[in-house]
């Protein structure tokens, strides 16, 4: 029993546990269910893991020792809140190269710890609270989350494999209320593999425009699509003022442990996160940042070879999981597939549960990236091509053994 | 040499084990086509041999192996290929490349014992007349061959699941 100190003239509160503590925002979170399927996985020993969400490679050796090197230079301090001028410039000069979007490093640019602080700072300097945050879903888990913290409401928008999980301007027609705000885009997307194309984009832009809503485009992905390069929304005519262009260096220089990641936006809205940004972490750790002006300056062959390894290993898995007779939509970005399971009679759940046990294989189930992911199990593809053929081997058995029992 | 035999020829310098199907799948190119380009650079002698690479240190009658820079007297005619060609005909020499700058030929041979190798040089490689001087050199570690790494300390670190 733990009892509140009595102060001025404020009324004494009994707290039965400490979770009476908490806010009741951070107390109403749900736990991820990928954290709970973590734990199931790490009991088990000699299984073949398709639920990795991160590259397989390691960072490329010269990031790495550009790291070094800015250590044995003594830069261990500081940087300005927004990140170093070089790399800011940097990350201006490559989105325009590859993207065309024109950014000014100068103003429109916030270096962050990871992609994951840009969505945190994007959504906590847009809502208000009690505004609808419209996301279309299946995909990455921490979009809703990170809404409800700040007060926001998430909305889900289900978008379906027949349709290749592309979002179409009907499903969020219908889900737009005047209390509608923000629009979070992820594609390339975790964990579907879905992309969206200038003509899948043009109609959403247009709602976008007609409904006054502001966007965060995840970009993560934007360097792992193939056959078509990647669209940026923020490069839609009109949309890069509504847009927060969110990227980092995670996925396409293999660097998800650097925690490196930007924000690029109109600067008031960038002012605006850069202020948190200040009084939250300062500024992102300067080796990390000496590591992406490497990667950016001189990590583009290493990044496309990267990429064409990735194309390999898709075409493999996806080929797989057809034979074993899953229906499987052809993903063109990231690094996962997202066949359906629902032939099997299984929940997502159920399923990746058994084939853990059963054939030690570890995938991610679907439902738990949200509305569309039930009947899904996301497989990520960034590993060997010996352990997905393996794997393949084993899902294949496991698929067939069901099907006959 | 035609852009898919490039891309299969990568693909087996990967994994030599690598059938036509899992490139052909790889690839996303007709199995026919990829064997036949297979079939192709075999008879080209572009792929000499699928052959496995071993890390010796770790098997017990471990080997010695020496590089050996030889300077030569080229014949008129032909340079360095008729004395290049009798010292590679030797079992016992691994490789053979002719270089650039302080000497002609750099020979990288293998034997049981340090003697063995020794020997090898005093009886026949610098009896060869147009051999000039030789200088040997003992390989104590094997790092890296062939962009294989031998001692991977780089070994998978991630977590078993992550969003």
């Amino acid at each position: 029993m733990i009892k509140e100190k009595s102060q001025g003239t404020s009324i004494p509160v009994q707290r039965q546990s400490m979770a009476d503590y908490l806010s009741p925002l951070v107390r109403d979170i749900k736990p991820s269910g990928i954290r709970r399927f973590f734990d199931l996985v790490s009991t088990r020993k000699d299984i073949i893991t398709l639920g990795v969400g991160e590259p397989d490679f390691v960072t490329p050796w010269h990031v790495r020792e550009a790291a070094v090197y800015s250590l044995e230079s003594g830069k261990t301090q500081y940087t300005s809140n927004a990140g170093m001028p070089a790399l800011r410039e940097a990350i201006g000069h490559y989105l325009n190269d590859s993207f065309s979007v024109d950014y000014d490093p100068a103003n429109e640019v916030l270096v962050t710890v990871g992609g994951s602080e840009a969505i945190d700072l994007a959504l906590r300097a847009l809502i208000t609270p009690g505004d609808e945050i419209l996301i279309p879903e299946p995909c990455y888990i921490s979009y809703s989350p990170i809404t409800a913290l700040s007060g926001g409401k998430p909305v889900g928008i289900e978008t379906f494999a027949a349709d290749n999980f592309k979002l179409r301007a009907e499903q969020l027609q219908a889900v737009i209320t005047p209390r509608s705000k923000v629009l979070i885009l992820c594609y390339p997307s975790n964990p579907t593999g879905g992309i969206m194309t200038y003509e899948d984009w043009l109609p959403i832009a247009k709602l976008v425009e007609e409904n006054d809503l502001i966007v965060i485009s995840d970009e993560i992905y934007a360097e792992l699509t193939y056959g078509s390069k990647h669209v940026s929304f923020a490069a839609m005519p009109g949309m890069k003022d509504r847009t927060i262009l969110v990227s980092g260096f995670s996925k396409a220089f293999a660097m998800t442990g650097w925690r490196l990641g930007y924000a690029c936006g109109h600067e008031e809205i960038i002012a605006a996160m850069l202020k948190i940004h200040q009084y939250t972490v300062m500024c992102a750790p300067v080796m990390a940042q000496y590591a992406a002006l490497e990667a950016l300056q001189h990590g583009m062959e290493e990044k496309d070879r990267m990429v064409e390894s990735y194309n390999q290993r898709r075409r493999l898995v996806v080929k797989g999981f057809r034979d074993i007779g899953l229906d499987c939509h052809e993903p063109q970005g990231a690094f996962y597939a997202f066949p359906s399971i629902a032939s099997t009679g299984l929940s997502s759940e159920a399923f990746a549960q058994r084939l853990l046990e059963e054939a030690g294989v570890a995938a991610v189930p679907g439902d738990v990236f949200g509305l569309g992911g039930e009947g899904h199990l996301r497989c990520s593809y960034a590993t060997s091509v010996t352990q997905l053929t393996e794997a393949l081997d084993r899902i294949g058995n496991f698929v067939h053994q069901l099907k006959q029992g | 040499m035609n852009e898919l035999q490039l891309k299969v020829l990568e693909l087996l310098k990967e994994d030599a084990r690598r059938d036509a199907e899992l490139i052909a799948t790889m690839l996303d190119q007709p199995v026919a086509e990829v064997k036949e380009a297979i079939a192709a650079m075999e008879q080209d002698h572009v792929i000499v041999k699928y052959a496995t690479v071993v890390n010796w240190s770790k098997v017990d009658d471990e080997k010695v192996t020496a590089l050996i820079e030889v300077q030569i007297t080229p014949e008129r005619g032909r340079g360095f290929e008729g004395i290049a060609e009798r010292i590679y005909l030797y079992p016992e020499v691994k490789s053979v490349y002719l270089m650039s700058g302080a000497y002609d030929l750099l020979v990288e041979v293998e034997g049981k014992t340090l003697k063995e190798v020794a020997s090898f040089v005093s009886n026949k490689l610098s009896p060869i007349d147009a051999v000039l001087s030789t200088k040997t050199f003992f390989i104590l570690k094997k790092y890296k061959q062939d962009g294989i790494i031998f001692e991977e300390n780089e070994g998978d670190h991630r977590l078993m699941v992550s969003p």
